[in-house]
């Protein structure tokens, strides 16, 4: 099991994206091929980071998103390492078919690291809020997800995608500072794992993201106040997805919980359902979007407004158990 | 005639009956391209025939490239950005040796390293697969940029079709080229006036586009499509021009539609159908007499 911090209720934050940034930025010293390019976002995507360290190593495409994947393609063509970035909506939605058509098809070693994914961009409101990138990039042939649920996790996830991973892969990084939940000292990077990050035996809960805090959040409210033990599932990998992980947890409780700052339908909640169903049907509920698009205001309260905030899940079990 | 010929130096003492040997083996690759068309009754014969010229004078001339040592890191790339040229750009292909002839006629079929589109799983000498227009520009500038990085002198060509001038992406493209300094990329754009649902100007005007490309900061040649002197000279240029200067150059060659076989000439239809069994007859008779009367039969 992943050991991990022990204040879930006040802890300590830190912003993926500049974990993103930073490890970027060590990268490039010594992984020479490593190339970034960014469309106009660097300072959001926190890119910049990397461009001021190495100028000439990082490309600005400007706002034109086809041009950015396509251009990462060509110079994975030549060898190269491009890691793009830009909001999630527009790496996984504007340049989707590029994605799919260059970088899939001919399986290039490109890497999409976008962040502002999900409800938690927050005020910007729907038209920036990717809560559909999930499942557009891991329907797609050739292509590994990972969800990274914290600085830790994204430091790891990063320099895997990069110095270990051949091929493409998107790694899914978010706007605000999130909760730090795994202890860097101790965390062990796992490829293609499902990590069990508390166990239990009355559910499974399913994370993937922000919403693993979230989770064991609610997990911690269940086991102190209602008497309520839950696994709790960190999905870093959506594809692969560790079948025999999560169906180990499904024979053992049940019942199963999905959370995600995405579409309940075709993400990790249709994922899941997809393995269960084939391996060991159990009743799921899916938390996410329920096929609603997301709206301004604060991350948070966003989160309770679209039901994955851990207070709706606290909810969501007591129901589903009782 | 050595197919590592690419020569940066212009061959100013070139005579016209220096280009027999490429106008011989466009006329037989044609006849090649429609065999393969129209055995598995499917593709782009006019297309093929459209921009077969340059296909060959790239890769039996102006490109440095090793079909002996396909990866060769120092080769120049090629981008089939308008990929339903796949059937002259894989008889090229097998002409210089990166395909072994007897996959010539498994195009389109299950199974075929020849697919529809030009997919770079199967086939060296394609480093990117395409086949959705509008992608080959930007993936011609990475590459580029890459080579760039890498102090290499290899040189970078994309084949763009007149339609496909109509995607978004190729102006995104032509925008990052001249900003990124990238003299040592070639665009060349088969001008040929005509798309699937007929006259490019009707369905949607891409008008004067070397003036286009000029605003967007390339230099601009112009070259007949189909003679070997001018596509020649005008590559040539745009090495000098890479020598001297930071802007891309693009080359906009004057191209006929269906070239060679005179019932598919400037015929939309022909776009992307293959011959019936009379059809292909009448075809092959006549890419047959203009390659005997090239080699001089």
């Amino acid at each position: 099991m992943t050991t991990v911090v022990t204040d879930l209720k006040s802890p300590e934050k830190a912003a993926l994206r500049n974990q993103f940034g930073d490890t970027l930025a060590e990268l490039g010293h010594t992984v020479k091929d490593l190339v970034v390019l960014d469309a106009d976002l660097s300072c959001s995507t926190q890119t910049a980071r990397f461009a001021k360290v190495h100028p000439e190593r990082f490309f600005n495409q400007g706002i034109a998103e086809m041009d950015l994947v396509n251009t990462a393609a060509g110079l994975a063509a030549v060898g190269k390492i491009p890691v793009i970035s830009t909001f999630a909506l527009f790496a996984s939605g504007k340049a989707w078919e590029a994605v799919r058509n260059t970088v899939c098809y001919s399986n290039l070693n490109v890497k999409i690291m976008p962040t502002h994914s999900g409800l938690s961009l927050g005020e910007d409101g729907a038209s920036h809020q990717s809560i559909e990138d999930i499942a557009l990039m891991r329907v797609i042939p050739n292509m590994t997800v990972v969800v990274p649920a914290d600085a830790v996790e994204t430091e790891h996830a990063v320099r895997w995608a990069i110095q270990d991973h051949v091929g493409p892969c998107y790694v899914r990084l978010v706007r605000p500072a999130c909760p730090v939940i795994f202890d860097k000292d101790k965390y062990q990077w796992t490829p293609g794992a499902m990590p069990v990050v508390r166990e239990g035996k009355d559910i499974t809960l399913v994370g993937t993201g922000e919403t693993v805090y979230h989770a064991l959040r609610a997990a911690e409210e269940l086991s102190e106040k209602h008497g309520i033990e839950a696994d709790v599932l960190n999905a870093v990998f959506i594809k692969p997805m560790a079948t025999d992980t999560l169906v180990a947890s499904a024979q053992k409780t049940g019942k199963v919980i999905t959370i995600e700052s995405h579409q309940a339908i075709a993400g990790l909640g249709g994922a899941v359902c997809e393995v269960l169903s084939e391996h060991h049907p159990v009743p799921v509920k899916r938390l996410g979007t329920q096929d609603r698009f997301g709206q301004s205001g604060k991350g948070d309260e966003l989160f309770k407004e679209y039901g994955i905030h851990w207070e709706n899940i606290v909810n969501a079990v007591k129901a589903f158990v009782g | 005639m050595s197919i590592l010929a690419g020569n940066p130096v212009v061959d100013s003492d070139m005579s016209m009956n220096d280009y027999l040997p490429y106008q011989q083996m466009a006329a037989k690759l044609r006849g090649v391209a429609l065999e393969m068309i129209y055995d598995c009754q499917s593709g782009h014969p006019g297309t093929s025939f459209s921009c077969m010229d340059i296909l060959v004078a790239l890769w039996a001339k102006h490109m440095r490239h090793k079909p002996e040592q396909p990866d060769w890191a120092g080769r120049d790339r090629f981008v089939m950005s308008k990929g339903h040229g796949a059937p002259a750009l894989y008889a090229v292909l097998m002409e210089m040796g990166y395909i072994p002839w007897d996959e010539k006629l498994t195009l389109r079929k299950i199974n075929s390293n020849l697919q529809g589109h030009p997919a770079s799983k199967y086939i060296n000498g394609v480093d990117v697969s395409t086949g959705s227009l509008g992608q080959g520009l930007s993936c011609a500038v990475g590459m580029a940029l890459g080579l760039r990085l890498d102090n290499s002198d290899a040189r970078v060509y994309a084949l763009m079709g007149d339609g496909e001038c109509q995607e978004g992406n190729i102006w995104e493209a032509a925008m990052s080229a001249p900003h990124h300094k990238l003299s040592r990329l070639t665009a060349i754009v088969d001008r040929n006036n005509l798309q699937i649902d007929g006259d490019t100007e009707k369905v949607k005007a891409v008008g004067d586009i070397g003036e286009k490309f000029a605003a967007f900061g390339w230099h601009v040649l112009h070259a007949n499509g189909h003679n070997f002197e001018e596509l020649l000279q005008a590559l040539n240029e745009a090495d000098s021009l890479a020598n001297s200067g930071e802007k891309p150059t693009v080359i906009v060659a004057d191209c006929t539609k269906g070239k060679g076989v005179s019932f598919m000439e400037n015929v939309a239809g022909w776009h992307g159908k293959a011959p019936n069994d009379e059809q292909y007859a009448d075809a092959k008779k006549e890419l047959d007499a203009t390659y005997n009367e090239l080699m001089g039969k």
